[in-house]
Order: C-alpha cells, then sequence, then structure tokens
C-alpha cells in the first residue's frame, strides 16, 4: 500500500449563506497525481483553497503530510500550525500571483530564505536549478512584466517547488494563458508527474488530465460525482454528470 | 452704527477701494468725499488697544477705537476700523487699502523715512519682565546668553536685538511670550508698558525688572498725503488741549505722568534704514533655510513612519485600533495645521512643555501622518489579495508577507505622493513662526522690517524656497515615470 500524503474527509465550506463543499472525501498517495474535473462553479478551486486553508472551512479534517487542519482555525491564533502545513503544500494559482517587485529568480529564493533560512547563495543557486528545469535559465534577472504568462506560469511553478512540496496543489494552471501558451506548462506539469511529484491539479484540459493524472475526480454542485482512475473516470464516465462535463452526451 | 459693520460694508464695495487709491495725493478729500475714515489695525494686539468687546464680539472696542471716533467726528467722517496683521500695517497703508495706521505703532526713525506721523498720542516704556523667583534679573545685562521674547518688529523689538548676548524670540500675540515666560520656555519678556501691566504683571508667577527703552506711539499716515497728515494731527492736537484724549486715556486707566509731557517725548534713537541686504541678513537667511530643511526633514520623517504605523492599524489592528486611527486621520486632516500647532505648543503648554522647535517638528509630523496614511492606505488597497495569498502559501508569516511582498508594492504606489507632500510640507514649515520659530519665511518678515520693503527678501526668500523645492519635485516626477505600478 502507497502511503496517503493528502487525506481529506468531510469537507464542507460555505461562503456567506451558500454551501460551496458540501461533504468532500479524497486521498492522494505519494507520487500520486489527482486530476480535479468539474463544471465551473461546482467548488473546484475552494477546494483546492481549503487543502491550505486559504479558505476555511466549516466542517470535515484535512490531513496533509502528518499535519491536521481542523474546522475553525484562525491566521492570528493558529499561524504556526498553518504555517506548518503550507510549507509542506506548493500552490499556482490561475492568475499567477508573481511578485511583480522581484526578479524571477528573486520570486523562486525569497520563501525558502526567509522560510527556511537558507543563505543567500545557497537560495540563488536553487532558485536557478528550478528556472533551468522549467526551461527559464535566461530569463534569471527578469521582472514578472518582462515575461509571457507561459513564462510567468512557469516560474510560479518553480516558485512553488523551491520549498520541496509534499503535494503541489494547481489551480487551473493554462485557464489564464493564451491557447499557445499552454503548450508549455502542460509540458512542465507532465515533467514533475514522470519524476514523481505528488500533485492535484484542477483543470479544464481533459485530455492532459488522461494523460497526465493517474486518478481523477469530478466534482458536481460541491460533491464528488465521480472518482476512480483518470481513464475510467474520464474515458468512461458512468455518471451522468460527467458525460454532460465531457459533451459526450446532448 | 458699530465699526465693525462699516468694514463689512466698506469692504464690500470694491469700487470705492479703487477710487481711494487713484487720487491718493490729495487723502483728505478722498475721505471727505467718502465720508469714511479708514483706519488700519490688529485685533490680535488685544485689550486695551482694539479688540472684540467680550460682552458683544460683534463690537469693537478700546481706546484706540474712541481716538479714531474722535478724530473721524472732528474730521466731519465717520470711522472705519481694518483688520490687519500688525506687521503688515504699513504696507496695507503704502497699498492704500487703509487711510492711516492707529494701533501702536511707535514713532522710530526707520517708519520716518517711510511714513508720515502725527504727534503722538501715547507715551510708553518698554519693561522688562520675568520670573518671580529670578532674584538676580535686574536689566536685559543679566539675561546674556538667555532666552527673552518679543514682539515681532516692535520697538521693544529693537530694543533687545540692539542688547548683546540675548536670545531673542518673536511672537505675533501679546498672550503668548508671558505664558511662554511663566513655562520657563523665556527668561525675559520686553513689549509696551501696556501690555506689559495688561497681559505679564497680572500674573503672580511673574515680576516688573525694570525699564529698557521708551517710546511713543502715534498715527502714520502715507507721506504723500500732507494735507490728510495736517488734518489728523490738527484734530489730535484739539483733543489733547479740550482734554478728549485724557478722558479717553482716563477711562482705560492709561493715563499716567508721562502723558502729560508728551509733547515734548523725542522719537527713541533706532537703527538706521538700509536699503540692501547685508551680508550677516544674508547669512542669518541661509541659517533660516536650514531651519526649513531641518525641520521639514525631522517633521517628515515621523509623518512617514506615524502615517505607515496608523495605515496598518487601520488595516490590519483590533476594533478599537482601527477606530482610533481612523479618527486621527480625520482629526489631523480635518483641522487647520495653524491650530494644531497653537494647540500643541500653547494649549497643552501645563501638561507637556515642548520647546517650539521640537513643537513644530512634532506638530507638523503628526499633521503629514494623517496624509502619509492615506497615501499608504491607497497603496496597500492597490496591492491584489493574491500577493498575500501567494506569500502565506509558500509558508510565509504574515508579517514577512506584509515586509517582504505587500509593503514594497504599496510604497511604489505612494512615493510619488509621498514626494509631493514632502514639497508641501517644506512651505508649510512658514507657518511654525506662530509658535516662535523663525524659519525662511519668518526671517523675510523680520527682514522686510529693517529693510524697508518686501520685494528683495520675498524674492530672496522665493528663490531658496524654490531651490530646495525644485529639485525635489524632478525627483517626484522621476519617481512617478520608474514606479509606475508594474501590472501583476
Amino acid at each position: 500500500m502507497m502511503e496517503t500524503v493528502l487525506r481529506v474527509r468531510g469537507l464542507r465550506t460555505r461562503l456567506g449563506g451558500a454551501e460551496i463543499l458540501r461533504g468532500v472525501d479524497l486521498d492522494v498517495a505519494r507520487g500520486e497525481v489527482l486530476a480535479v474535473v468539474g463544471p465551473s462553479g461546482s467548488g473546484k478551486t475552494t477546494l483546492l483553497r481549503a487543502l491550505n486553508y486559504l479558505t476555511p472551512f466549516e466542517a470535515g479534517e484535512v490531513e496533509i503530510a502528518g499535519h491536521r487542519l481542523r474546522p475553525g482555525m484562525c491566521e492570528g491564533h493558529d499561524a504556526a500550525a498553518l504555517r506548518a502545513v503550507r510549507r509542506r503544500i506548493g500552490m499556482v494559482f490561475q492568475s499567477f500571483h508573481l511578485f511583480p517587485h522581484l526578479t524571477a529568480s528573486d520570486n523562486i529564493a525569497e520563501a525558502p530564505r526567509r522560510v527556511l533560512g537558507l543563505g543567500r547563495e545557497e537560495a540563488r543557486s536553487r532558485a536557478e536549478a528550478l528556472l533551468a528545469r522549467v526551461g527559464l535559465a535566461p530569463q534569471a534577472a527578469s521582472f514578472p512584466h518582462q515575461l509571457s504568462g507561459g513564462q510567468q506560469q512557469r516560474v510560479a511553478i518553480a516558485r512553488a517547488l523551491a520549498m520541496e512540496p509534499a503535494a503541489l496543489l494547481l489551480d487551473e494552471p493554462t485557464s489564464a494563458l493564451d491557447p499557445r501558451l499552454t503548450g508549455e506548462v502542460l509540458a512542465v506539469v507532465a515533467d514533475l508527474a514522470a519524476a514523481g511529484q505528488t500533485m492535484v491539479v484542477v483543470t479544464h484540459e481533459i485530455a492532459f488530465a488522461r494523460r497526465v493524472a493517474g486518478r481523477a475526480i469530478v466534482l458536481v454542485d460541491g460533491r464528488v460525482a465521480e472518482h476512480g482512475s483518470a481513464e475510467e473516470v474520464l474515458g468512461r464516465p458512468r455518471s451522468a454528470e460527467t458525460r454532460a462535463l465531457l459533451g459526450l452526451e446532448p | 452704527m458699530t465699526a465693525m459693520t462699516l468694514v463689512v460694508l466698506f469692504l464690500g464695495t470694491p469700487a470705492a477701494r479703487g477710487a481711494a487709491v487713484a487720487s491718493s495725493d490729495d487723502g483728505l478729500a478722498r475721505v471727505r468725499e467718502s465720508g469714511v475714515l479708514r483706519w488700519g489695525g490688529d485685533l490680535q494686539g488685544g485689550e486695551p488697544y482694539v479688540f472684540q468687546d467680550p460682552n458683544d464680539p460683534g463690537r469693537i472696542v478700546g481706546f484706540e477705537v474712541e481716538i479714531a471716533d474722535a478724530l473721524a467726528r472732528r474730521l466731519g467722517v465717520r470711522a472705519a476700523f481694518v483688520q490687519n496683521d500688525w506687521q503688515l500695517l504699513i504696507p496695507a497703508l503704502e497699498r492704500g487699502d487703509i487711510d492711516v495706521i492707529l494701533n501702536g505703532l511707535e514713532v522710530t526713525e526707520p517708519r520716518r523715512q517711510r511714513l508720515a506721523f502725527t504727534r503722538p498720542y501715547y507715551a510708553f516704556t518698554a519693561t522688562l519682565v520675568v520670573r518671580r523667583d529670578e532674584h538676580e534679573v535686574h536689566g536685559l545685562p543679566d539675561l546674556r546668553g538667555h532666552r527673552v521674547g518679543t514682539l515681532g518688529g516692535s520697538l521693544s523689538h529693537d530694543f533687545v536685538a540692539a542688547a548683546p548676548g540675548l536670545d531673542v524670540v518673536l511672537y505675533e500675540g501679546t498672550q503668548e511670550p508671558y505664558l511662554d515666560l511663566e513655562e520657563g520656555r523665556l527668561d525675559g519678556v520686553v513689549l509696551d508698558n501696556v501690555i506689559a501691566d495688561r497681559y505679564g504683571l497680572v500674573r503672580p508667577a511673574l515680576r516688573d525688572a525694570g525699564e529698557v527703552g521708551q517710546g511713543v506711539y502715534a498715527i502714520g499716515v502715507r507721506p504723500g498725503e500732507p494735507a490728510l497728515l495736517r488734518a489728523v494731527d490738527d484734530a489730535l492736537g484739539d483733543m489733547q488741549r479740550d482734554g478728549e484724549l485724557r478722558a479717553i486715556l482716563d477711562r482705560w486707566k492709561l493715563w499716567d505722568s508721562r502723558q502729560a509731557g508728551l509733547a515734548s517725548v523725542a522719537s527713541p534713537p533706532a537703527p538706521a534704514a538700509r536699503g540692501s541686504l547685508t551680508p550677516a541678513e544674508l547669512e542669518l537667511f541661509l541659517r533660516a533655510t536650514g531651519v526649513t530643511v531641518v525641520i521639514s526633514v525631522l517633521s517628515m520623517s515621523l509623518a512617514v513612519v506615524g502615517g505607515l504605523a496608523l495605515s496598518l492599524m487601520r488595516r490590519h489592528g483590533g476594533r478599537l485600533l482601527r477606530l482610533a486611527a481612523g479618527g486621527y486621520v480625520e482629526l489631523f486632516r480635518g483641522t487647520p495645521v495653524l491650530l494644531q500647532l497653537y494647540v500643541l505648543y500653547y494649549g497643552l503648554a501645563p501638561l507637556i512643555a515642548l520647546d517650539a522647535f521640537a513643537a513644530a517638528v512634532v506638530g507638523l509630523g503628526l499633521n503629514y501622518a494623517a496624509y502619509e496614511a492615506e497615501l499608504y492606505r491607497a497603496g496597500l488597497e492597490a496591492v491584489p489579495v493574491g500577493q498575500t495569498e501567494a506569500a502565506l502559501a509558500l509558508g510565509m508569516s504574515r508579517g514577512q508577507a506584509l515586509g517582504r511582498i505587500v509593503l514594497p508594492q504599496a510604497l511604489r504606489v505612494a512615493l510619488p505622493g509621498i514626494a509631493n507632500d514632502f514639497i508641501a510640507l517644506l512651505k508649510d514649515t512658514s507657518l511654525v513662526s506662530v509658535i516662535t520659530v523663525v524659519e525662511l519665511t519668518k526671517q523675510m518678515t523680520i527682514t522686510a522690517v529693517y529693510v524697508q520693503g518686501w520685494l528683495v527678501p520675498g524674492l530672496l526668500c522665493a528663490a531658496l524656497y524654490l531651490a530646495l523645492s525644485y529639485p525635489l519635485g524632478r525627483l517626484a516626477r522621476r519617481l512617478e515615470r520608474r514606479l509606475v505600478p508594474v501590472p501583476v
């Protein structure tokens, strides 16, 4: 049996009066890639953000790399517990959120220096190695606004990897990109999958998800409508919701 | 009709004002034609000269009001009081805003060269007032190396300036120097006995330390209006002869033995007028420029740090801190900085006795902190929430996210505004002269009194301000170009 990195049970969140997640369970094993698909507004992004408590949850439990998140935690009182979880989980946002006042290299080196306490040189060489890994070695000294969207997202991935996360969460990493640029980002994600990086990827790219992910869940209306191997769920969907999502039924 | 309503009526008819200047070669005819004698004074001089009636603040009273009314009656016209800053009465007369100056204006040689005086209507002595417990002080020589206060531009100012080794502190009101003497911010005050009796010696902690000099008050008239001068002078002579002047002075408890020999009182010696700036005055200007720069830099530093604290309190503090910071910003933005300086320096003196320089720095710093807080707030609001989330998601603490990620970006947004505020502050330092700090503008007004003109000191003063603010303006524009927030 493979080691479980991420375990979620009965996750519920609420935004204002509306319930966004209505009891989500999932498990991700080490080295596994889980694809999360579903129609817009089904709670995919909320689920991902709840995993490192950027969005608080009301009920349920998240266990990640040996740390536990519980409902009702608070940024002030539970700062240490939240930081302990967050430094073990990498997050890649849909719209990158690179730090505009720092170069590509410094974007990557900042957290290892401030959070892990690496020295300046050590952090810089880590940043340069990661930039090379995502194919951006020549752009180390560029500022985010000097980079294309695809390049920015690759820097964002490198930034998350710099913390050597137990799991990497990617929130629709290509949906803010020009279609011409999605390929370079997807290639990087595929490389990571091949290298055994544990990942949860929220995506609309069904073909990509089938190729890269081992398992998939379909999120509909805040519930897991279907789960199983990516090939099964995305190739031979059983539920009506998944078939509608994949355009297999009128 | 009160004198005050006459002022309002008069100021409401610009045509009359224009005509007055046009025919200034015959002032008497103008006064007779308009039926109004416009006399200038400063209500800030207070009791007993010209002041608002405490029982009826719409009315002005004072012994000079009664003299003006009597003179006007004898000229067959009405008297109309025109409020003017005391130190600017002579320029106001020269501009044609008023017909005569009648407000404790001492006869001095430099003034004689600039305007015509009637015979004196009051003789005074300049009185030194000190704290009662300073038993050793009997005159100005005993105060060598100490701080002595007086009214800027007054004859007492000349007396104090002529005594060697004194640290002279200039005021614009009559209460403040005695307040500061009590507080220990000054060691002596030299002012006319009329003022000393009413504002200084009524304080039990203060005592009379003797006479420093003598002088007389007379009515000032434009030198080009001999007919008006003669008419006013004759009327004043008649008042002296028929006892009306004495009756007025008696009523105000101002009559004393000195007044009897008024006609024989000679003008006191005073420094002769100079046409241009001396090297010593230039040096004073440069020193005052230094004061302006130092106050600006210190108070801006205070404002930048205080503003940051305020904006962080408003954004990240608890309910109480947010409320306090919000109230602070509204209070300091919503009231004049001049008022804040007065309250800080004079109002709070019994609680915290700041010296003038410290009060200037703190006062301006506290005021500008409110503006800087708003600039930071705009800057912080311009940073997308995703920046904080990205930092937190990397495991940074909230403090690190703020200090390393959010603030540097917010600062870029705020920096051009901060540079602009610094220029504004540089000029607002001119306000601290009200709490006796001699900075660039104050130095200009002091020098103007001696040089007998505002043009040369004014231009020099403007040039010095520009020399400071122009490079700052260039810097601000460069920052704006270079630090335009880059797209996230």
